[in-house]
């Protein structure tokens, strides 16, 4: 049996740790709140820009347009929004197994914008190639920053280097549900409804009865409104990564702290029963001296 | 619905929050094909906003703000403007404005071949729409 001292040191030792996580879970509960807000705020605008996108695409029918048709050479780009800082549980591998294991994509036909150290770090071990790396973003994202980013990704899209666009990000449902997402945004796909959080919001665009006009026409429209609905949806996985990302890093917290109180629970048994043996052994010892003398 | 509406719902959303939300009269912006003013009973229609002044006429007051990107979603009974940037005048640094204004002239004064002349126009147009917003 380890020596009461031992005991001690190491009951002491995982209060301590115990005092981290259970820090570090409050600050990351306070910063889930606030990106929770974040994300609701933008909601209203991504609906709209899927409502909108949504009765263009209806409304043109078949147009020969460069972003509605896939890219004959080059690489399949992946965003990937993964976090800068880890004690987030299974958040970044999670995401970054929709790549490493994605059923039918193959290593060399993918180049990686990694969003976020963490994922990098993974894809880069793994082999992928690493197109550009913008950690800073996860930080404090902007829609500024999505807009700059999709013009990079439109540029190479248009020139040919890219085939296609696809995002890899950690949807927030909830507090304690964050599910790992791809979704392609360029060419953007006909028929299926986009739905950023899966909730299903259905189209209203027509409630005026009358069909929608364009000014400018449809073709041109698309080639504004594209960009916009491409830099809105980064924006929106920036969002909502960084919801999960807190989510995620507080429920781990949560369980480190309640694993924390367990082991301490457990140590201070053993320590009580140590301390027990070692009354018992003084006091046998006392004994058996006191009978010698007699 | 009766017949003689005086107003509509304007809402007016940017990706970072609700910038506006109320019952309006007209409503006034810049877009692509030119200036226009948005009276209630407007054909559904959708354009693409040029950076320009956002006038919005409510019943008893009349708001302004700087709008830069972004589209219109109009229907009879409301519009929905989805702007990626759009300020209050409060908001607008007029120092800020200024100094990028002289840059935008500067650069389409002398301008080479590898300049970004729309870039720069735009630019031109933003900075132009901050200050007169402010007056």
């Amino acid at each position: 049996m380890a020596s009461m001292r031992d005991i001690k040191r190491r009951r002491s030792s995982i209060q301590s740790t115990q005092q981290i996580t259970k820090a570090m879970k409050l600050v990351s509960t306070v910063k889930l709140q606030r990106a929770r807000a974040g994300a609701e705020r933008s909601k209203s605008y991504f609906h709209c820009m899927f409502d909108t996108m949504n009765s263009i695409l209806a409304r043109v029918g078949y147009v020969d347009h460069k972003y509605l048709k896939p890219g004959e050479t080059g690489k399949k780009a992946v965003i990937l929004i993964s976090s800068n800082r880890g004690l987030a549980g299974g958040y970044n591998n999670n995401v970054a197994k929709l790549i490493t294991r994605h059923e039918t994509w193959k290593k060399e036909d993918l180049a990686i914008y990694a969003i976020g150290n963490k994922g990098r770090e993974i894809l880069s071990r793994a082999d992928y190639e690493i197109r550009e790396q913008l950690p800073e973003v996860m930080e404090a994202p902007t829609y500024a920053d999505a807009m700059f980013l999709t013009e990079r990704l439109l540029k190479s899209f248009e020139a040919g280097e890219i085939s296609e666009i696809w995002l890899a990000y950690t949807a927030f449902k909830n507090t304690v549900s964050h599910i790992p997402t791809l979704m392609k945004l360029l060419p953007v796909d006909r028929p299926e409804p986009k739905d950023i959080d899966g909730d299903g919001i259905p189209d209203e665009v027509f409630e005026g009865g009358a069909p929608m006009n364009f000014e400018p026409a449809d073709e041109e429209a698309l080639d504004l409104i594209i960009p916009k609905y491409v830099s809105s949806l980064i924006y929106g996985g920036l969002v909502e990564a960084l919801a999960s990302e807190n989510g995620a890093r507080m429920q781990a917290m949560d369980n480190a702290t309640n694993n924390a109180a367990e082991l301490i629970d457990d140590l201070e048994l053993l320590y009580n029963r140590a301390r027990q043996g070692s009354i018992t052994q003084e006091l046998t010892e006392i004994i058996a001296g006191a009978n010698a003398i007699q | 619905m009766s017949e003689e509406k005086k107003g509509y719902q304007l809402r007016i959303v940017t990706p970072e929050r609700v910038f506006y939300e109320g019952e309006v009269e007209m409503v006034e912006f810049n877009t692509t094909e030119g200036q226009i003013g948005v009276l209630p009973g407007h054909i559904p229609m959708t354009v693409i906003v040029k950076p320009g002044i956002l006038t919005i006429t409510e019943a008893e007051e009349t708001k302004e703000a700087a709008l830069h990107a972004g589209f219109a979603e109009i229907l009879p009974d409301k519009i929905t403007i989805l702007a990626e940037i759009v300020e209050w005048p409060d908001e607008i640094d007029e120092e800020r404005a200024e100094l990028a204004l002289q840059r935008a002239r500067e650069r389409i004064a002398n301008r080479e071949s590898q300049t970004d002349l729309a870039k720069v126009e735009t630019a031109l147009q933003r900075a132009i729409a901050r200050i007169e917003v402010l007056k």
